[in-house]
This record gives structure tokens, sequence and C-alpha cells, in this order.
């Protein structure tokens, strides 16, 4: 415990208050550690808006929500119309409407350049582990936020999406079919599932989302931020306070260079708010403007533009992926066999673990496997700082061609997200099952493309030059 | 910290407070999970439907409703009935053998159906539960190959059906349409739900 303070006797009333404060709530330390005394890397770039972005989209979507509760109605007929009763008759409701759906693919948008910054400059990479897991954790809780959020307009997308994707996990073997009546509560999607999900996008996510943020944060201060040159700047030298030459306190440095960041996001998303709050169909899809019809599939559903990717590789795994798989696991498994490192024990081990993949891959149908591709590609991402095993962090010190790896990388999540919002065609198809592996080779075979070439020297101080 | 000597009595009791606690803490999950289940109300609404089907024309569809799915009841036209039996090669599983279940014995035949020419099937992909659309014109058309012979395309991955509810190979989907359970009262009532069986 730390020791009582007495303000000195001529104190000012706010000197005064604070130490009262102080004395019993951690209030100035809490303001050090993570604001005025938080040491920041003074090179960072506009890449490092996104972090603070998440959190004001975060906080617009959690204020929105909040007025659009009041409103709704979770009722499988009442839902559809409480919705466009706020969209027309509740003044104003349509803004509050209009920013919560928009803000639900400007966080996407955000996270998903966040998540690039983190991959390009290695801020993935030891001792910013936790950091890293915990931001995927917040992955899945958006994705899982914007799934359940999706159904409560209870328009015909809503209802199609949310039949299939919980079919998703009635593909799972032997408890399947019954994780998914108890998923929906009833046979098919119903009141009964627009109610819990009302419940669990309203309440139990935003509360779990929150406290990852939390220890996201936690983690990130704990270790230090990273920095386009992935130079760790607590090993720098040091000035007469032990604090890094190379940190600026992140307050009132990157405060104000923040509220920049805030500004050119925020005329963004205005502009798509005020003059294409659908933003093209892609944003509101539109056959959520049609009541959900349970007797009726709309001729076309695709989920939201940023679940297409993901969507794409479960498309693409059909019997024949399944069997091309099977064969890439197996030549692996060889290849490890022949040309791995590690002891004959592990060589084995490998050959036998492939053997019992390639056994259940022909046991299970392909459409169990679908869905295992799709949340595999999402959890791989959390093994990212065991898979990259270059020595340097940073893609400014990698070898050139590197880049061009992370290019293709990126080119390809963006033809998946394309194909994902087309309808299915064989030579859609056959791209989506070339990209699925090229998704996958990124990752698995990181290893050992992230070891090979000549890198560049990396500097022991950031480069920065002041203005 | 103290350096006092661990006492291993005091360890055993905290031992099983502790799972003791944690005991207590999954019995009292059990309802919380509960409560996810189907509620008494949605169980009770999965009884039988009668069907009139005596507007259905020939070459035409209807759909009728059961526990909340749609039933598709095809009145197979001739030219139909002779495409049936033209693409065994091509379909996944011809004889409905994968999945008993998924056929009744009386609809375990050539056409799947009790009439030959009158199908009944419940209208939700097997892969991810859409509905999937009729294509009964044969030929080719976007989104689906070029010798078509007419059936049900599933608008959400692809998934095609012919006109017997069975699955073509290379496709999402693992299994033919369900043929639910389901008997003719009349030449023109059909229940849909029960069987004779039942």
């Amino acid at each position: 415990m730390a020791e009582f303070k007495v303000a000195p006797a001529d104190a000012s009333a706010g000197e005064k208050f604070m130490t009262w404060v102080d004395n019993r709530f951690p209030a100035t330390k809490l303001y050090k550690e993570h604001v005025s005394e938080y040491y920041a890397p003074k090179n960072f770039n506009f890449w490092y808006f996104f972090g603070s972005l998440a959190m004001l989209v975060l906080v617009i979507q959690i204020v929105t929500g909040i007025f659009l509760v009041m409103n709704y109605k979770p009722d499988a007929a009442l839902a559809f119309g409480s919705v466009e009763y706020i969209m027309r008759d509740v003044p104003w409701g349509w803004l509050i409407r209009y920013m919560h759906s928009t803000g639900a693919s400007a966080f996407f948008i955000v996270v998903y350049l966040h998540m690039y910054r983190g991959l390009i400059y290695g801020s993935y990479r030891t001792p910013r582990e936790l950091v890293w897991i915990f931001g995927c954790l917040i992955f899945l809780c958006l994705m899982a936020e914007a799934f359940m959020g999706y159904l409560l307009p209870w328009g015909q997308m809503s209802y199609w999406g949310a039949q299939v994707i919980i079919n998703l996990f009635s593909a799972i073997p032997f408890i399947g079919p019954d994780l998914a009546i108890l998923i929906r509560g009833d046979y098919v999607v119903g009141d009964a599932t627009l109610n819990r999900f009302f419940s669990l996008h309203v309440i139990a996510v935003p509360l779990v989302l929150l406290g990852l943020v939390v220890a996201h944060i936690i983690a990130l201060h704990e270790v230090g931020s990273n920095n386009p040159d992935g130079v760790e700047i607590k090993q720098g030298p040091k000035d007469a306070n032990g604090n890094p030459l190379d940190g600026v306190p992140f307050h009132p440095y990157y405060t104000v260079h923040d509220i920049l960041g805030v500004a050119g996001f925020l005329f963004c998303f205005t502009a798509v708010l005020f003059f294409a709050p659908e933003g093209g169909g892609y944003f509101l899809e539109t056959p959520n403007f049609i009541p959900a019809d349970p007797f009726k599939t709309p001729p076309h559903i695709a989920p939201v533009w940023y679940f297409t990717p993901f969507y794409s590789m479960l498309r693409a795994t059909t019997d024949q992926m399944v069997n091309v798989l099977a064969v890439l696991i197996g030549l692996g498994a060889i290849a490890n066999l022949v040309k791995g490192p590690g002891s004959g024990k592990v060589k084995v081990g490998g050959l036998v673990a492939a053997a019992v993949v390639i056994g259940l891959l022909k046991t299970f149908e392909a459409k169990f496997w679908g869905v295992a591709v799709m949340g595999g590609a999402v959890v791989i991402l959390a093994g990212l700082p065991w898979l990259d095993k270059s020595p340097v962090k940073s893609i400014r010190y990698r070898p050139s061609w590197h880049k061009l790896v992370y290019l293709v990388f990126v080119i390809n999540f963006v033809i998946l997200g394309y194909l994902g919002v087309q309808p299915p065609s064989e030579v859609g198809n056959v791209v989506a099952q070339v990209g699925t592996l090229i998704y996958f080779g990124f990752f698995v075979l990181m290893p050992i493309w992230s070891q090979i070439g000549t890198f560049k020297p990396v500097p022991s101080r950031v480069t920065f030059k002041p203005h | 910290m103290s350096n006092q000597p661990v006492d291993q009595s005091r360890r055993t009791w905290v031992t099983i407070a502790c799972a003791a606690g944690g005991a207590g803490g999954v019995a009292t999950a059990i309802p919380f999970v509960s409560t996810f289940q189907p509620s008494e109300r949605a169980r009770a609404a999965g009884a039988a439907v009668e069907v009139d089907i005596s507007q259905l024309k020939s070459g035409e569809m209807m759909t009728a409703e059961w526990r909340g799915k749609p039933v598709w009841i095809i009145k197979r036209s001739p030219e139909m009935m002779e495409q049936l039996g033209k693409h065994d090669g091509q379909l996944a599983d011809p004889k409905s053998e994968r999945k008993l279940e998924m056929t009744p014995e009386y609809a375990r035949n050539a056409t799947r159906s009790i009439k030959p020419e009158l199908m009944v099937a419940v209208g939700i992909c097997t892969h991810l539960g859409c509905s999937p659309s009729s294509k009964f014109k044969a030929g080719a058309q976007p989104s689906l190959p070029d010798d078509w012979p007419g059936g049900f395309l599933c608008p959400c991955h692809g998934s095609t059906f012919d006109l017997a509810g069975r699955v073509f190979k290379n496709k999402p989907a693992p299994d033919n349409l369900e043929v639910p359970p389901h008997m003719y009262l009349s030449e023109t009532k059909l229940l849909i739900g029960e069987d004779k069986k039942a």
C-alpha cells in the first residue's frame, strides 16, 4: 500500500482533491502509466492510427447500440417493423441506425488495417505474443458481434445468413446436429434464435469484448509498443530519468497525432453515413430490406463483405479440394522426413500425424472440412508469433522479395473476398481453391520462407527525422 | 512470505474445498445451458400437416410448411420422369444408400417417392440449410452445367439436385434432400410428418 500523502497547506483545491483521491484510488498513477508517462516510440507513421480508431468505433457502436435498443423489439413478428420504425418515425433514428450499421463495416476496415500493420512490422513477435493473441480474440468477438447483430433486423439476408452459419455447426461430427438445435433453440431459425442473439449481441459479447480490449491494452503497455523499424526502444539509450530516448510520452504528442487520424476517419465515415449509408449494397445488403421469409431463400445470398474471404474458403472446400489437401499433407510429411529439421522421432511422428489427418479427411464429409478450413483460416492468425522465424521484425529490413509475398497475400485475400460476394461458379470455385491454398501456404510455409534471403542490417535506434 | 513448512492437511482441505466449489459451479451452469434447448412450445409445434394436392398441375411444384420447414411437393411431367434415370453416373448417391434416415424405406426407389410422379422432399439443402431454388428447365444456363437435366440449385453454395432431390457429385452438399415421413390419405390428400409405420 502506498504511503498516505498530505497535500501542502498552501496547495490548490484541485491538488488537495487529487491527493484525497490518490490516497484512495490510484487515479494519478493510472493516468501516468497509461497516458502521460507511457513512452511510445517517436517514429509512428499513419499505420498507427488504426488502434485508436478501433477504440473510437467501439465507442460509436456502444453508444448508438444503447439508443437503438430503446426502440428495437427482439420479436420475430415485430423486429423488422421496429427497425423500419426507427428509420422512419423515431426523430433522428435513421442517423443512429446508419451510424451503427456503417460502424460495423468501419470497425472491420479499421481492424483489418490494424492487423495488417501488425503483420508488416512484426508487432506480434516476442515479447508481444499476448498482445497479438488478445487481439485475435477481439477479432473473434467482433465476428460474433457482427454475425449476431446482422440477424436482428430480421430481413431476408439476416435470416438466411444465420441459417447458413448456424448450420455450419451441425457439420461437426457426432455433436453437430444437437449443437445447432441448442444454438437456435428451435428446429429452424426462429423467434427463440432472434431473442437469444439479441441478448448475446447487446450484453454478453460486448462485455467479453471490453474485457479483452482492456487486456489488449494492459499487455501492450506492459511490453511497450512496437514501431515501423521493429527496434526495441527499451533496449536503446535512456535519458537521466531512465526513459527511452527514442520514446515520447503518449500525451500530448500522440493524443494530438491521433486526433488528426480521428479527423481523417470522420471525413470518410460521415461521407458514407450521409451519402451512401448502404455502402452500395455491401454494408447493408439489398435483400435485407425484405422481411425474413423462412420458405424462400433469396436468389443470391452472400455474407457481408467482411466475412467473404473466409466464406470463399468454406465454399472452395469440395470433395476434390479435400483430396488435394490430403495429397499436400502427405507430400509435406514426406518432405519433412527427407529435408526437415529435428530428430528421427519427430519426423516419424510427423508422418504418423499426417497419416491420421489424411484418414480423418477421408472419413468426415467435405462439409465439415469446409467449416474447419474457415475456422482454421481465422485461428491460424494466432499462430503467427511462432510461425514467423525471420531474424528481423519489420518489413523494412527484410529481403525485398518478402514485400512481394505480402503483396500476393493481400491481393489473394481481396480476391477471395470478391469471390465470396459473387454467386458460385465453376471458374470462381477453382480460383477460390487456389486462393485458399495460397492463404494457408503463406502461414504454413512461413517458418521456411521467412528465414530465406539477405536481411538488411537493423539500426540500433529508430529512424526519425524531427520536423 | 513465511518460511513455515507446508501444512499438508490444510492443503488437502483447500483442494477438497476447491473441488467441491468447482463441482457446485459446474452444476449451477446446467440450468443455464439447458435454457438454450427448444422450449416445450417449440417441441409441440412439430405435428403432422395435411396438404390438399388436387390443384397441383403436371410439371409444377407447391410448398407446404412442416415443423417450420418448407416441404416441396412436385408433380413430375412425363418428360421429367424420362430424364430421371439418365444421369445416375453424375450423382453422389443415386440409390439413397448413404444415410438411410434421410429417405424412408417406401421412398428408397428409382424415383424416391411413393407415387412415381409425385415427389415429396424437405426443401432445405443438406449442406447449410438454404432453400434451393427450382431450375426445372433443362439445358445450359448460368451457374449450371450444359447438360443440366432439370432440378434444383442451391443459391448459397451452388449444390445441385435432380428432380428426385438427389445431389450431384462434387458439390458441397453431402446428402440427397430429406424425404419426410408422409402418406396419402386419399388421391388428393397428403399427410406430411406421419406414415403408416408410426
